[in-house]
């Protein structure tokens, strides 16, 4: 699998890992300018480690939804280019406003990623949509979202069964997630995130024409 | 026309551009930056998104602001002056009720009966006091509503998971029994299962008395909607869950929606018992 250009395997006295070049965000280990990138932090983490092939070449236009204190979408913004990160609570923005500081092209949003209408008088046609959100209903959320991503965009969604329905048997779930998204997208690539994150699914699709 | 958050915008207004990306809207998106260059907004792309980071840090972080401003200190003086209120209505409710039974040897009571005064035309001297203080009774009643209504606006935006589970009104009246979020956040379970019952655990701890059930928490339908002698499992199975929620809450600020699929469940199997007919305990 090839790394997007700005990510790499990197030494941390001794462990390899994911890495890219920024400030740190969230404690993280460092090694001069690089910060390792932990999968057990980041779905999107974990997705690179599993060696999905995500697509990204390093330099996209993302739309980040889901950023949370933006522990992923920092390392997104150190290898993307423009990032807009979309999240729905004030708490963890804080944080995200801290990790975006020293990213001039990282841009907060307090937003709800389910009224997209909300926010695409901000956010520009992208070559990738992240999405990481812990919510009921995530496979709306991505086909709600499906307007900001060009022809041969990528979606590339981490989804929690226990966000859908807590009782259920997570392949139950991931089944009616994968059916309900392929009506607006076309499925390439899906994988359980364990032993990073344990009952989500990773998936990397591409919409489809409308 | 552009849909564009910088459209129309003087480029160098800084409090215009943080509300149009706070208010504005769009259906779709498009190339913002582009346009944002053809129209003289920005120089060039590089321009552009300098500009944008300059915003939207400015807009997000005013948006927090405001939505956090309603902080749990400030939500536990409002739950505190609610019940201050209510009280207080209820009180004074009975005094003019008596008084009123006496005067025009009405039979109301409570706070409807102090509203039906107030609109009555003064006789005398002696009218016009009970009128007067029915207005004030009638006013603090409605001061306790209004109060409430604060209390439903800003405690979601406090405690999200909590106020999900045991709705707002409960939630702040949790914080404010703790004496703050954090307090709540780091109390056992059982410890939130009694909060408001202090004078029954006291009693208990002395050791002449049951070790009380629930406290507040009885308000929630979950303990007052299961028969007697599964209350106790119900208020142990919500004290879980709202504890865990309160710590979320404090600690992380994420949404977590499985916390109420996770306590219906259980509430249901608890409640399941009676249809079973088991007296079983857990």
């Amino acid at each position: 699998m090839t790394l997007p250009t700005g990510v790499e395997r990197h030494d941390f006295d001794g462990e390899t890992s994911l890495a890219t070049r920024g400030q740190p965000v969230y404690g993280e280990r460092t090694d001069g300018d690089w910060r390792r990138w932990d999968p057990h932090r980041s779905k999107l983490g974990a997705m690179l480690e599993h060696g999905m092939d995500t697509g990204l070449d390093g330099g996209e236009t993302v739309l980040y939804l889901g950023a949370a204190a933006g522990t992923t979408v920092s390392h997104v913004a150190d290898f993307g280019g423009p990032t807009y990160a979309v999240e729905f609570a004030p708490r963890p923005v804080r944080e995200l406003l801290d990790a975006a500081e020293s990213r001039p092209n990282l841009f907060p949003l307090l937003k709800d990623a389910r009224k997209p209408e909300n926010y695409a008088h901000v956010v520009e046609p992208v070559d990738v949509v992240v999405q990481d959100v812990a919510t009921r209903g995530q496979a709306r959320v991505a086909t709600l979202n499906k307007r900001f991503l060009t022809d041969d965009g990528r979606l590339l969604a981490a989804i929690k069964a226990r966000s859908e329905d807590v009782t259920a048997d997570p392949d139950a779930v991931f089944d009616s997630v994968r059916e309900e998204l392929s009506a607006a997208y076309e499925l390439l690539e899906t994988a359980r995130l364990d032993p990073y994150h344990e009952d989500h699914l990773g998936i990397v699709a591409r919409p489809r024409e409308d | 026309m552009s849909n564009g958050w910088f459209a129309g915008l003087d480029p160098d207004d800084d409090a215009a551009a943080v509300e149009q990306i706070e208010a504005g809207r769009a259906d779709t998106p498009e190339d913002w930056p582009q346009q944002a260059v053809e129209a003289g907004f920005a120089d060039d792309e590089a321009a552009y998104y300098d500009r944008l980071h300059e915003v939207t840090m400015a807009a997000t972080s005013a948006a927090v602001a405001e939505q956090e401003g309603a902080d749990d200190q400030q939500l536990v003086h409002a739950v505190r002056a609610m019940a201050d209120c209510e009280r207080t209505a209820n009180e004074l409710a009975e005094r003019v009720a008596e008084w009123g039974g006496g005067r025009h040897g009405d039979s109301g009571s409570g706070v409807e009966y102090a509203r039906s005064l107030v609109e009555r035309d003064d006789e005398d001297e002696g009218d016009r006091a009970l009128r007067a203080l029915a207005e004030q009774t009638a006013d603090l009643a409605d001061e306790a509503d209004s109060l409430r209504a604060y209390i439903e606006r800003t405690a979601p935006a406090v405690a999200p998971n909590l106020s999900m589970l045991a709705g707002p009104v409960l939630a702040a009246r949790l914080v404010s029994l703790a004496g703050g979020l954090e307090t709540l956040a780091k109390k056992p379970s059982g410890t939130v299962q009694v909060l408001g019952a202090e004078d029954a655990l006291f009693a208990h701890l002395k050791g002449n008395a049951p070790s009380p059930k629930h406290g507040v928490i009885f308000t929630h339908e979950y303990v007052r909607g299961t028969r007697r002698e599964d209350r106790g499992s119900a208020a142990r199975a919500l004290a879980g869950k709202l504890s865990i929620a309160a710590r979320v809450d404090h600690y992380s600020g994420d949404r977590r929606p499985e916390l109420q699929a996770e306590l219906d469940e259980r509430i249901e199997r608890i409640q399941a018992r009676a249809e079973a007919g088991t007296e079983e305990q857990e």
